[in-house]
């Protein structure tokens, strides 16, 4: 099963990155990929079991479902139900760590999948580069 | 209880840190606190293994690892005999990858309950007195470059407090009487423990400059022979005398500041105005920038308030304050010309972004800047020439303009006529370095807006020209002769 793991450091406050991301439905304020984003049957974007639908800049369509969150440890991790992508049983986690020498963060993201064989090289840099890389690179520009 | 997490980012490698923690019996080989350490049976990575081990002020201590990771890069461990009153005291080490710059996330937590009312001292004491002095110490073998795992970790060791050893030697470039480059030798002298309120720094990198030749000709009263020179320089703590705080054995620090003394191996000097130094700073970058750098932050922001539709002029854009000036004023949106000798120094300083660049060997400055200007002239000229270009910079100044004079790298400027500067209703300046930067306060505003600039991008450091310390009579021979661009350090 191809892991991806993908982590940074962001120039703020652990509560902070933690206030903006912990929005199930956030995606479209801090990531530079997510058109728009709903959450489907009118549940609240940090309620376990709530799905996001939203739509990619380049017109592709994913629904997630959140499974877990955690305020205590700053992390949440969610399922991909539909995607353009040709994956299967997708969970991934997105945490956050204080870094208390210089009072910034530690973020990591980190998906385990199933896939095609001849598919596997290109969905982890797509999954590893062209989303997570991307989204913490938008992050950092945001905190700097 | 009581929970205690310190975390950092070392930049280096996980597994070259891994390799250095994993190690349960190698914590002397690299924390300042502790003198000596050995397993009580076993090999050091089985899960059951005893540490016994003695702190530097001969505390004895012994701790159990209770799980070890290589797959995740984590341990834990308990104390099971300590002088402190540290009760049921389990704590984690963990590393994590930055996949993004390959840097590792040092964690390192742990609980424990303390009698009543001692919570905060015996939590302050084991997140500063141990996880972050272990930080800085491993910061500290990092950057020195030589810390590979296993048996070679043993050269690593941190001395011994120098208190504890009394008198040493070093060695030095000192000078006897003043006169040309070759004054500077190269010799060893005595080195006593830092005293009350002083620190031990050990050099790895030492900044030459201009002021640095003033101080062997005696230009300025800064070094009684015999003397060691130098104000600049960079390298990690080793020795802290009674009463200093802020500052511990291992730390990271660099300084541009008086008294003289840098060209030295080691030596003791009072910490008031030492900055720490963030990882992604090399010791070589700030022992050939930081000087200069905050020169510049109180030139540009302080002294002169330069600003956008300004026109601004720098003498000796290819030297090393003249770089960081000409990207800095263009940075704050300054129109700049720089003036430079020859025609390699002048593609190096049409390359920093100057609008343009005058060759004064080819032609002369002032009437160049006017042609420039549509005959208005600078609102500002940085010189830092002195005696050959003084007049030259009067003329080249617009009506009000503000001519800084800060150096006299060709002579000095002697006597000034005061009641010309009303032809144009000049404003001369005539800073000091040290009447910028003499205090804490006043210095790190400036080391902070300087880092923040070169983070930021808008000052790229062009790496230094480096000569062995031994060597510094050729490092002052290259600078007077104007065969240098950018900065020239001494490695030790």
């Amino acid at each position: 099963m191809p892991r991806v793991y993908v982590s940074t450091v962001l120039p703020a406050p652990v509560a902070e990155v933690w206030r903006l991301i912990r929005d199930f439905n956030a995606l479209p304020a801090w990531t530079p990929f997510v058109r728009d984003s709903r959450i489907e049957g009118g549940m609240r974007p940090d309620q376990v079991g709530c799905i996001r639908n939203f739509t990619l800049r380049d017109g592709g369509v994913i629904r997630e479902r959140l499974l877990a969150l955690s305020d205590y440890d700053m992390a949440c991790s969610y399922a991909i139900l539909e995607s353009p992508m040709a994956v299967t049983d997708y969970i991934a986690t997105l945490g956050l760590t204080p870094i208390t020498e210089g009072n910034q963060t530690f973020a990591f993201w980190q998906a385990d999948f199933d896939c095609p064989p001849d598919r596997e090289a290109g969905l982890v840099a797509q999954i590893g580069q062209g989303v997570f890389q991307a989204a913490f690179t938008a992050l950092k520009q945001r905190f700097r | 209880m009581v929970r205690v997490h310190a975390s950092t980012v070392i930049e280096a490698p996980i597994a070259q840190v891994w390799a250095i923690l994993r190690e349960f019996n190698g914590h002397d080989r690299w924390h300042p606190a502790i003198a000596t350490s050995r397993i009580e049976d076993g090999p050091a990575d089985t899960v059951g293994a005893v540490r016994r081990f003695r702190l530097q002020d001969g505390a004895e201590l012994r701790e159990q690892l209770l799980g070890l990771s290589d797959r995740t890069h984590e341990f834990r461990y308990c104390l099971l005999a300590s002088p402190l009153p540290l009760m049921g005291y389990v704590a984690r080490v963990r590393l994590r990858p930055v996949t993004d710059g390959d840097a590792t996330l040092w964690e390192w937590s742990s609980e424990f309950h303390p009698p009543a009312g001692r919570q905060a001292e015996l939590a302050a004491l084991v997140r500063d007195g141990i996880y972050r002095a272990g930080f800085a110490a491993i910061r500290a073998v990092l950057a020195r470059g030589d810390a590979g795992p296993g048996p070679a970790l043993a050269v690593v060791r941190p001395p011994t407090p120098a208190v504890a050893q009394g008198l040493q030697r070093t060695q030095a470039i000192v000078v006897d009487a003043y006169g040309g480059p070759e004054v500077l030798q190269w010799r060893e002298v005595d080195l006593p423990p830092p005293a009350p309120g002083q620190v031990q720094i050990r050099h790895t990198a030492i900044g030459v400059n201009f002021i640095d030749v003033y101080c062997r000709t005696g230009f300025f009263p800064l070094l009684t022979p015999p003397g060691t020179p130098g104000m600049e320089a960079a390298g990690v703590i080793e020795a802290v005398g009674e009463g200093v705080t802020g500052l511990s054995v291992g730390d990271r620090v660099a300084y541009a500041c008086p008294p003289v003394g840098a060209y030295a191996v080691r030596r003791n000097m009072d910490p008031g105005l030492m900055v720490h130094l963030r990882d992604d700073i090399p010791d070589q970058m700030a022992a050939a920038s930081l000087l200069k750098g905050v020169s510049a932050s109180f030139l540009l922001h302080d002294v002169a308030r330069v600003g956008p539709g300004q026109v601004v002029l720098v003498h000796a854009g290819a030297g090393g304050i003249g770089q960081i000036l000409v990207q800095w004023a263009r940075a704050l949106g300054a129109r700049v010309i720089a003036t430079t000798g020859g025609p390699d120094k002048r593609r190096l300083v049409q390359g920093l972004g100057a609008d343009q660049v005058i060759d004064y060997l080819a032609q002369d400055f002032a009437p160049q800047v006017l042609a420039l200007t549509d005959g208005r002239g600078a609102d500002v000229v940085f010189d830092s020439a002195g005696s050959a270009t003084f007049a030259g910079s009067l003329a080249a100044l617009a009506i009000r303009g503000h001519l800084v004079s800060f150096g006299q790298a060709a002579g000095p400027v002697g006597a000034v006529d005061v009641d010309r500067l009303a032809a144009k209703s000049v404003t001369l300046s005539r800073p000091n370095y040290a009447h910028y930067t003499d205090t804490p306060d006043r210095l790190a505003p400036q080391v902070e807006r300087f880092f923040a600039a070169v983070r930021a991008g808008s000052i790229r450091l062009s790496p230094p020209r480096l000569y062995p310390l031994a060597r510094a009579a050729d490092a002052h021979r290259d600078l007077e002769a104007r065969r240098t661009t950018g900065s020239l350090v001494l490695v030790v």
